[in-house]
């Protein structure tokens, strides 16, 4: 039988293009101190340290070792997690099994990338097939694009409602201090901002940001006699993956592995209307059209209803289920870091910190995590 | 592809240029030794252990170093080994010595290559002194290797 | 340059060229499919026995069914084009070293006979000359060396 576990602390960087001022290990180290000071702890209070990136985009491999130092791993357990775009999601997951297993009582979990050392564009491409996709493939952008291709197609999606998720998400950024992109934008904008793959054009698109973000993950005891935070328990947790090839899936963008793990983890946290049920959602939406297309695959409307959930105005700040108040990844993408800064903005919203960008009184919140072919994991926060 | 019976074989190179970022602390130990031909180590106030190459923060007590030390750039060779096999990253090919040296002053070793000198002549416990490049980049090959003390 | 404690500290960047070569086997589904794509300019799927799809590419296990595949079908080499676009960024092609040339067209094709589609070029590099639902067929480049770059493209069919 699982214990229980709870986030009690939350670190981030300030995200920026270039962190040119720091090395990888330092910019660890800055989430690590912002995580520790949260949760007025040292590194003698952690019995684990768990990390992740994408190794190929920045060429340095082993974090665990290579950062024992500034992650305060020294001497202690520690263990590197790769999974793409969920590498930070799976972190934190990890730290959730750390502890539930009842084998350890505070686990530091990091996600980080620096993007700006590599080329993730190349990185992507280098992990497609070698034999059917790398010559023709073009990074993330290219595959969202054959994505949205298809979305438009398939349902009528249009290119305005896509570039409300920007308007929406961008100007949320504005209140987050953590932020990279932190100006806010029109439709216009939107659909007059230079074309990349037909139909993403560069503000459909999220950034490439240096960044890291940590978390502390305890159990019940250690949440309830040592965390200065309201602790924001773990409700449900699920993963899913697909088939290798992004031409093996029937609809690309929306996402079998995530119906099926948002049905999975609803069952598990016994959610059933989640629209009304769950308070604060932090999506991964690496392009404007994902949001649209995951508010069908986690149930919040119909199969090909996200552009008209999207002009009810129900996931804005002042609607029913306000859908990334950090601004999203839209505006601030350290891929490493991303899925577990959605997981601990979701924290954030449930330990009230969330200054200009909370969601008042939020006490059920979810957060998604993407990956590589279009794989899924998810978790869902709750409060006392 | 190369024809091998029934097996075919895709021979392909991957190709990134990466730029890695080398820090605060990093640059200052690099531009030492690029300027001045200099090397510096870093010590924790906290625990006193200096460490050569220099980093921001000390693992073992997790506090930030800021305090610089400057070294003689002679030390002892704690262990060596002669490379005998060519491998296209390494700096440059075999038959080269490479040592973990620790430099006077300082509490951990720094490991770089061994010069003028043969397997025969060296054991551990070796004095050895840095000799710097002509032209120097800001990179740790600006030192070119360490020789037996010549005093 | 940055700042700190009213200095200039110099800020150094190291750049790593990274070159890795490797030798990828195609395997034996592979090997077969890139043969009859080289010898013939035909394209072959991989069905599953159990739930009857037929892939391309070709692969020797079904994920849904965890089966082996056990049967070579032909497929295409006309299709219908599911979706695309047309790529106008410019970046890094890691296969070459060197920058992709763009505006180049891509999408996925689904063959005739084929249950899942294949990610290849298009002849095409205007989004307003193609649709999604189109009909593609490919065309073969002269000299093969049994790669999938032995298609060279799909493109309209009038």
């Amino acid at each position: 039988m699982a214990g229980r576990a709870a986030i009690i602390a939350t670190g981030q960087t300030f995200h920026k293009s270039r962190r040119r001022d720091v090395n990888i290990v330092e910019l660890i180290h800055e989430a690590v101190s912002a995580c520790l000071q949260d949760a007025e702890m040292s590194p003698a209070d952690l019995d684990a340290v768990l990390i992740g990136n994408m190794e190929h985009f920045e060429g340095v491999y082993n974090a665990d070792l290579w950062a024992a130092a500034e992650t305060g791993a020294y001497l202690k357990h520690a263990m590197k997690i790769t999974t793409g775009g969920t590498t930070g999601a799976s972190v934190a997951h990890a730290g959730y099994y750390h502890v539930a297993s009842g084998m350890f009582n505070c686990v530091l979990c990091i996600g980080w990338e620096k993007q700006s050392d590599g080329d993730t564009t190349a990185g992507l491409i280098f992990q497609s097939d070698p034999l059917f996709e790398r010559s023709n493939m073009a990074g993330a952008i290219g595959t969202f694009a054959l994505a949205a291709s298809e979305y438009m197609n398939k349902f009528g999606i249009t290119e305005e409602q896509a570039a409300r998720v920007a308007v929406k998400n961008r100007g949320n950024a504005l209140n987050n201090p953590h932020a990279h992109l932190r100006r806010a934008v029109t439709v216009q904008d939107v659909l007059s901002s230079p074309m990349l793959a037909s139909p993403i054009k560069l503000m459909d698109m999220c950034p490439t940001s240096d960044g890291a973000c940590a978390i502390i993950v305890a159990s019940e005891e250690v949440a309830k006699k040592k965390s200065p935070n309201r602790p924001a328990w773990f409700k449900a947790l699920s993963t899913r993956h697909d088939q290798p090839f992004n031409s093996d899936l029937p609809l690309l963008i929306n996402m079998r592995t995530l119906r099926d793990a948002a049905k999975d983890a609803y069952a598990q946290a016994g959610i059933v209307n989640p629209i009304k049920e769950l308070d604060v959602a932090e999506f991964y939406e690496p392009c404007t059209f994902a949001e649209l297309s995951w508010y069908e695959a986690l149930g919040l409307c119909e199969l090909g209803g996200g552009g008209k959930l999207m002009d009810s105005g129900a996931t804005q700040m002042t609607g029913e289920l306000p859908v990334n108040p950090s601004g999203g990844v839209i505006s601030t993408n350290c891929i490493g870091a991303t899925a577990m800064i959605r997981v601990a903005e979701a924290a954030i919203q449930l330990m009230g910190k969330g200054g200009a960008r909370q969601v008042p009184g939020a006490k059920t919140a979810l957060a998604t995590g993407f990956g590589g072919s279009f794989w899924t994991e998810i978790t869902i926060l709750e409060r006392d | 592809m190369k024809q091998n019976d029934a097996i075919l074989i895709s021979s392909q190179v991957l190709q990134v240029s990466y730029n890695y970022s080398a820090g605060p602390v990093v640059s200052k130990f690099l531009v030492s030794l690029r300027d001045q031909k200099k090397i510096l180590g870093i010590k924790c106030d906290k625990c006193g252990i200096v460490y050569v190459p220099p980093r921001a923060t000390c693992g073992k007590c997790f506090s930030e170093m800021k305090q610089w030390v400057e070294l003689s750039g002679r030390g002892r060779i704690e262990t060596f080994t002669s490379v005998h096999y060519p491998e296209p990253v390494q700096p440059r090919g075999g038959p080269f010595i490479l040592a973990v040296i620790k430099l006077d002053g300082s509490d951990t070793g720094l490991t770089h290559l061994v010069g003028e000198a043969e397997e025969k002549d060296l054991t551990i416990g070796t004095k050895l002194e840095a000799v710097f490049q002509e032209n120097r980049t800001g990179h740790i090959l600006d030192i070119k290797y360490f020789r037996p003390c010549r005093d | 340059m940055m700042e700190q404690a009213g200095r200039q500290i110099e800020l150094l960047e190291m750049s790593a060229p990274a070159n890795f070569p490797y030798n990828y086997s195609c395997g034996k589904i592979g090997s077969f499919f890139f043969k009859k794509l080289r010898d013939e300019k035909k394209i072959y799927g991989r069905k599953c026995p159990r739930c009857k799809k037929v892939y391309i590419p070709p692969r020797p296990v079904c994920g849904p069914c965890f089966a082996p595949t056990d049967e070579w079908v032909e497929v295409g080499p006309g299709g219908v084009l599911e979706c695309f676009t047309v790529v106008f960024f410019g970046f890094l092609d890691p296969m070459t070293g060197k920058k992709r040339p763009v505006p180049y067209g891509y999408g996925l094709i689904r063959l005739d006979h084929a249950d899942s589609r294949i990610q290849h070029f298009l002849s095409e590099n205007d989004p307003k000359k193609l649709r999604v639902g189109m009909r593609m067929e490919a065309v073969f480049n002269q000299e093969r060396e049994g790669k999938l770059s032995d298609i060279k493209w799909f493109q309209p069919v009038e």
